[in-house]
């Protein structure tokens, strides 16, 4: 009976590990769909800033209720799974809590290990009362409706089920314990210290031994099993950020927020225009060149963004910080940098499908521009930043804004009307006003 | 009237044989838009106050690029920055203010990649840092006392993060410095930015300009103090709107030291 437990628990892990490690390669294939850029520099101010923020939470709690809350979960999820290694080790070797020879130690981290399972599952409810309850401006945006709302609150269960199960698993342990029944209990006396599950045990008072054994396989089993079903769930969840933060943040951008890269592909085209020594022969066949491999400017697709971009997509905890400082979004404009994130990673997936389907990207006929964000949502932007300040883990949502926008100006012309004129009078007299460059300095003369 | 001001250009300087300390550049909205040529003006007579040896390109300004850049047209925005690298590097320019945050970012982070390589300053750390050399002087003149709140442009604030700049020069004329609920790095944009100055807003229930504008008189100030032309024309136009233009100026902080010391 015991072999037979164990060689279950064996394929259960397996299987777990298996398919986990098939998404995280997905996920790898499909970041890989932007193009290469280079954020290897500065490396040691990476680390420092991966560790203020993707560990150490520093923007998380500038949203002093939300950002505690999630520092206790966060920290509670963390420390508890310490505890999913004696787990595994247990059910490999059909031994019952192996690392209780730590003695003192070992009851202060179980001790521990309840009074985080506790807050965690706390913080949890007053998150799901803050989703689904408070009127929290950032968690009403229609983006969230249907899968992601569901998404957040699945998350929020599971985390619930698992720590009572946890709850529930020390209790009717410690139970068995103090019957003194043959593998729960131990020379040296009950091992583990049980601060919260001590208060479940009058509900298992009076009952048989067999049948607390059986509750407490059972919520052994499910607990593990939970936590293997919730590996693999993260693929497909706004909860891959637990995972992503870290290189997501490293990978962000150093340099100052104002900045926004210079397109080398246009540098060069310009240096080539301005340059006095062109050969004037060599222009034309220079443009043939251009006309044979045409380079494409900005972002009509996903394939068009770099890695970074898709990175940022894939971590999006959904969480709408960015949304709620956005002076756009604020004022009633259909931008949602949220938005932007997620339809970002949305067609990133369905690309992996097609590839998952056929091998092979095969044109769908669709792509990131219009059939997920509208030009409207991009012509809102006032590249004010606030969102990319607003973010807890160092997401770039204006990036692919302007990526996209600038595919709509260079490659379709297609500028909103005032906005083309203006342009056109940069062109013309260098201000965006038909003002003459010759009377740039009237003012000085004016009163 | 005040007599004209006496502006040197670099083209002036250059036949002199002689280099200025610092180039002011002026940019679009400061050349041509008429609120903004006040500030330019302003600003001028600070320089000439604190003794400060500039020049202008005047008529070998052009624009930046940085709407463009933001509106996506990348092309006409690096044929923007070429030219102007050109005639920057021409005259050797080291040292360069400006009273535009577009401008001071586009120069700043912007230009380096493409070869043009100058120590960029917004007009209110240029000021700050007269004030340090005790070039400059400042004190409470006439708006001492009075309740007063920044607006942050959101390429000096965010964008660089520039936030005390500003603020230590009003301390400087001993206002009383109130925040509204969104500033500094959480300060709300003017609505005027990435091309928005120059097109219609998308369709939405209010111009961000007033929803800014409404966060100011929350806080009922007497002055609204502004670091950037387009900014100040925003909340201008915010404060008109409600009605409020005879009690709430709009004022950039170079015009409230040059008022306040009667320049
Ligand atoms: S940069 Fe654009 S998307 Fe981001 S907050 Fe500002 S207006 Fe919204
Ligand atoms: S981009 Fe950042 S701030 Fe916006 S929803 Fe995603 S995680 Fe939250």
């Amino acid at each position: 009976m015991q072999i037979i437990s164990q060689i279950l628990f064996l394929l259960a892990l397996v299987a777990g590990i298996w398919f986990f490690t098939r998404n995280v390669k997905r996920l790898i294939r499909n970041i890989k769909l932007g193009k290469e850029i280079d954020r290897t520099d500065r490396s040691g101010e990476r680390w420092v800033k991966m560790s203020r923020i993707a560990l150490g939470q520093s923007k998380m709690v500038k949203r002093p209720i939300a950002g505690i809350l999630h520092v206790i979960v966060y920290v509670g999820f963390i420390i508890i799974n310490i505890e999913v290694l004696e787990i595994i080790i247990d059910g490999l070797f059909g031994t019952h809590r192996i690392l209780s020879f730590m003695g003192g130690f070992y009851n202060f981290l179980i001790g521990s290990f309840e009074i985080l399972a506790l807050l965690v599952f706390i913080g949890v409810i007053i998150f799901w009362t803050r989703r689904n309850i408070s009127n929290i401006y950032r968690f009403l945006s229609r983006e969230l409706k249907g899968w992601p709302k569901n998404d957040a609150n699945y998350i929020l269960y599971f985390e619930m089920v698992l720590m009572l199960l946890f709850l529930v698993m020390n209790a009717t342990d410690y139970q068995l314990q103090l019957n003194g029944v043959a593998h729960y209990s131990q020379e040296a006396g009950v091992v583990g210290a049980f601060p919260v599950s001590q208060f479940l045990l009058p509900i298992f008072d009076g009952m048989a031994n067999a049948t607390l054994i059986i509750i407490e396989r059972a919520a052994w089993w499910l607990h593990i099993l939970g936590i293997l079903i919730f590996l693999n769930y993260l693929y497909y969840s706004k909860h891959l950020h637990i995972l992503l933060a870290f290189p997501n943040v490293y990978y962000s951008k150093l340099q100052p927020k104002g900045e926004m890269d210079n397109l080398e592909a246009v540098t060069n085209e310009v240096k080539l225009m301005m340059d006095p020594d062109a050969d004037p022969f060599a222009a034309p066949a220079e443009d043939e060149g251009d006309a044979a491999e045409p380079e494409k400017f900005g972002a009509s697709d996903v394939m068009d963004l770099n890695r970074v971009q898709l990175l940022n997509a894939y971590t999006c905890t959904e969480c709408g910080r960015c949304t709620s400082e956005c002076p756009a979004n604020l004022t009633g404009k259909k931008l949602s940098p949220r938005k932007i994130m997620m339809d970002t990673r949305d067609r990133v997936e369905e690309i992996g499908e097609i590839i998952n389907k056929n091998g092979k990207f095969e044109d769908d006929g669709k792509q990131l521009l219009d059939d997920y964000i509208l030009r409207e949502e991009l012509w809102a932007c006032t590249t004010c930043n606030a969102c990319v300040e607003a973010c807890p883990i160092g997401i770039d949502p204006l990036s692919i804004i302007l990526d996209m926008r600038r595919y709509l100006v260079m490659e379709e012309s297609a500028a909103p009307n005032e906005l083309g004129i203006s342009m056109t009078n940069i062109e013309n007299n260098g201000a965006p006003w038909p003002y003459n460059q010759q009377d740039r300095l009237n003012w000085a003369n004016e009163n | 009237m005040a007599e004209a001001l006496k502006v040197p250009t670099m083209a002036e300087y250059m036949a002199e044989g002689k280099k200025p300390e610092v180039l002011f550049w002026v940019g679009c909205a400061g050349s041509f838009d008429d609120r903004a040529k006040k500030i330019t003006k302003a600003f001028v007579k600070l320089l000439h106050n604190a003794g400060v040896d500039f020049a202008v390109l005047g008529t070998e300004e052009s624009c930046t690029g940085d709407p463009a850049k933001r509106a996506g047209n990348e092309f006409l925005f690096q044929m923007q920055a070429a030219t102007n690298i050109e005639v920057l590097n021409g005259y050797e320019i080291k040292k360069i203010v400006t009273a535009c945050p577009h401008c001071f970012n586009t120069i700043k982070n912007e230009y380096p990649a493409l070869g043009g390589n100058y120590e960029v300053v917004h007009h209110t750390q240029f000021l700050k840092s007269l004030l340090e050399e005790g070039r400059l002087k400042v004190e409470g003149g006439k708006f001492k006392g009075k309740r007063i709140t920044f607006h942050d442009p959101c390429y000096l604030g965010r964008g660089n993060g520039e936030y005390e700049a500003p603020r230590d020069l009003l301390r400087k004329l001993e206002v009383e410095l109130i925040e509204m609920k969104k500033c500094k790095s959480e300060g709300l944009c003017c609505g005027a930015g990435g091309g928005q100055m120059f097109k219609e807003p998308e369709p939405g229930n209010k111009d961000v300009n007033i929803e800014r504008t409404e966060q100011a008189l929350e806080v009922k100030p007497e002055v609204i103090a502004a670091g950037c032309p387009f900014c100040n024309t925003m909340m201008t136009d915010g404060v008109k709107s409600k009605n409020q233009e005879d009690d709430i100026a709009v004022m950039d902080v170079a015009e409230l030291i040059a008022s306040a010391e009667d320049l």
